[in-house]
């Protein structure tokens, strides 16, 4: 089993006639023919999408219209900064179930005012500022490179984009392969938390170890890691690897991700560690041994 | 990005919130000028740079005897004496690191009879994704030493972004900062005025830092502290133009206007990094190996050849850089640009250290192969943990 996404997500493209958006939904199809269904554009209802090897999707003037002609269960956005939280909030309101915002530098007061819709939803927002989400062999939502993967049995759910990839690399070559890939992304503002992700790989049988990668900056990784031995007191745990990337980085500086300044006293590197190493996960001092590290691991 | 107190106090002063009246100079010719327009008999004189401890900083050209970076002045005489000792001097404080920071802006203000200090901060709360006030009566110190010294005593409000401040919370702010009477009144107008100017604003901090009660029981903001969400500064022309340039890094406004995520460090070596969580982990691994990172660079996802090419350069002009990692996993990001990118801003600018590059992903043969054709001396490695290795290992 997967989480999250599989071959029977069916997927629409919020910003699907941009650049990016285009490349991306080409990538996605062409990874184990991932459901892309549709595409939504304001002006450009009724026309339809061509992919360069002469794909097409049919385009919507609103999500609300796209999932009622699609059945998608899934949008993902590719809309520039500006216009990215009113896309998110329309997703909402179209009451689409999963929701991945690939969109990079939204302003955050933008995502405080996502966020009070999103907690009165049903809705589940992954990101924004986030690579998205990869069932190996079924579903690629968002930008993650495919090749890298081999279907597995190991959960990975990251902060940071390239750091998902050396987590997905290291465990492919490791020979263990992955379930799903979730990248939750660099905002200090955002949909899923690493205690979602967590939660559901916990419940899935076929997640056997889980890899989680954090980042300087809140207090996230802390809460995991306080999820994970209150689950472990009742009885659900699973091997676990970590890393914390920014241990060398300069207090109240911003480090490329909005979300990632250690401020107020608050958000280093060690009390990550210590408290992720407190919840019985073995956190690697380098990034290049993440894979060994969860053998190390497994092998008791 | 950051403003000065004196530009913060401005806009506070625009939203309807008690400052002091004050004037900002830049020679101290000026000084005497700009202490007739205030009401007196006390000043303050205060050291305009971006950075916190100005109080009890030290000026680096004046003995360990002289005053700090925020003086008081009880005549104009004086406010003049102290204006031509502090401008153009280096002031180090708490935050400045060692070199300190040049102060080529005073801003002399009406002084002011203090009863209390108070802190008042608004920051977005990362738990709870909401704008929230953080407070405690023990102002006008550092609120980090409070937090780790006497928790108990700071109090956090998260405000609901549907109602904005409602007079609930402004009786809970007054209640935890202790204000009664006229000062409670003032917070009544205060609060819910912060919180405007924040989301007006796209602020990311607004820090008051002491808010003063005074001997009259009113409120005035003594200090400001402010940031902006550079995200956000699209939508903000007015905020952009208060940019003060000469307080930043020259390498950080060069990376910023190709798009660059580019931080200034101490170490020798520097970095080139697709991803900003690669990037910080690349910087983490070089120490690991012994050796300090000279910068965080993190070229983004779809950089072009162009772009390579000018944060190649920037790296390369920090005289600090003895070596340099190029570390790549292509996702979005094609190896094959970066190594173009690469070749063509060393057979312009030269390349006098030691080069070690790492590709893994999208081309990365190709980026490999074109690497080895362009006669650069230029080592491959095979993945990130060799990449750091050697590089270590070829600075020395």
């Amino acid at each position: 089993m997967s989480i999250l996404v599989d071959k029977n997500t069916r997927v629409i493209v919020q910003g699907l006639t941009g650049k990016t958006g285009t490349f991306h939904t080409e990538q996605a199809l062409r990874y184990y023919g991932t459901q892309m269904v549709g595409g939504v554009h304001p002006a450009k209802g009724g026309e339809l999408w061509h992919g360069s090897e002469g794909e097409t999707l049919p385009i919507f003037a609103s999500v609300a219209e796209a999932k009622e002609a699609t059945r998608a269960d899934a949008s993902v956005i590719y809309v520039p900064p500006a216009g990215a939280a009113d896309a998110i909030i329309e997703a909402i309101e179209a009451e689409i179930p999963f929701i991945t915002c690939i969109t990079e530098g939204i302003p955050v007061l933008d995502m405080v005012r996502v966020k009070a819709r999103l907690d009165r939803s049903n809705s589940r927002l992954l990101g924004p500022n986030c690579p998205g989400i990869l069932t190996p062999e079924e579903c690629k939502i968002g930008i993650m490179p495919g090749s890298i993967f081999k279907k597995g049995n190991v959960g990975i759910v990251s902060r940071s984009g390239t750091l998902t990839y050396e987590a997905v690399f290291q465990t492919t070559n490791e020979g263990l392969g992955q379930t799903t890939a979730v990248g939750i992304g660099g905002d200090p503002v955002k949909g899923t938390e690493f205690i979602d992700v967590l939660e559901l790989f916990l419940a899935d049988p076929e997640t056997t170890s889980i890899i989680m990668i954090g980042e300087i900056g809140g207090g996230a990784e802390e809460d995991a890691a306080q999820f994970l031995i209150d689950e472990a007191k009742k009885g659900r745990k699973k091997p676990m690897a970590g890393f914390i990337a920014g241990r060398t980085a300069p207090k109240g500086r911003t480090m490329g991700h909005a979300g990632a300044v250690v401020s107020g006293g608050k958000g280093d590197a060690d009390s990550k560690i210590a408290a992720m190493e407190a919840a019985g996960i073995r956190v690697s001092p380098s990034p290049a041994r993440l894979g060994t590290t969860l053998v190390e691991v497994l092998k008791g | 990005m950051n403003i000065h107190e004196y530009q913060a106090k401005q806009l506070l002063k625009g939203f309807g919130a008690p400052v002091a009246d004050g004037v900002a100079i830049t020679s101290a010719d000026e000084a005497a000028a700009a202490a007739e327009r205030l009401p007196g008999p006390l000043y303050v004189v205060k050291s305009q740079i971006h950075a916190g401890g100005r109080g009890k900083g030290k000026f680096k050209e004046l003995g360990a005897e002289a005053k700090g970076g925020v003086r008081l002045a009880k005549s104009i005489d004086e406010v003049v004496a102290n204006a031509r000792e502090m401008l153009g001097n280096t002031l180090v404080t708490a935050q400045t690191g060692p070199a300190g920071k040049q102060v080529n802006r005073l801003y002399i203000e009406d002084g002011a009879d203090i009863a209390r200090e108070l802190y008042c901060s608004l920051l977005v709360d990362r738990g709870v994704g909401r704008v929230a006030f953080v407070i405690s009566t023990e102002g006008g110190m550092d609120i980090e030493q409070v937090a780790h010294d006497t928790p108990e005593k700071i109090a956090t409000i998260d405000i609901d972004p549907e109602t904005g401040v409602t007079p609930a919370d402004v009786d809970r702010i007054n209640a935890a900062l202790k204000l009664t009477g006229p000062a409670a009144q003032d917070g009544e107008t205060l609060f819910p005025t912060l919180y405007r100017a924040f989301l007006d604003k796209d602020m990311s901090m607004l820090e008051i830092n002491p808010l003063i009660v005074m001997q009259n029981d009113r409120l005035r903001v003594l200090d400001a502290k402010v940031s902006f969400d550079g995200n956000a500064l699209f939508r903000h022309p007015d905020i952009k133009a208060l940019r003060d340039e000469t307080e930043e890094d020259a390498k950080e406004i060069e990376a910023a206007e190709w798009d660059l995520a580019y931080v200034a460090l101490d170490g020798n070596i520097g970095c080139m990094v697709n991803g900003a969580g690669l990037a910080m982990a690349t910087m983490d691994i070089i120490k690991l190996y012994g050796k300090e990172p000279a910068n965080f660079c993190d070229v983004g996802g779809g950089a072009s050849k162009e772009k390579v090419a000018a944060a190649f350069k920037i790296i390369t002009q920090d005289p600090a850089v003895e070596g340099i990692l190029v570390n790549i996993f292509g996702g979005i990001m094609r190896c094959d640009i970066i190594a173009e990118g690469v070749v063509a801003a060393v057979k312009e600018v030269g390349l006098k250290v030691p080069l070690v590059v790492r590709l893994e992903g999208t081309n990365a043969e190709l980026g490999k192969q074109i690497l080895n054709q362009s006669g650069l001396n230029i080592t491959a490695a095979d993945d990130l943990d060799d990449a750091a290795q050697k590089i270590v290992a070829a600075v020395g």
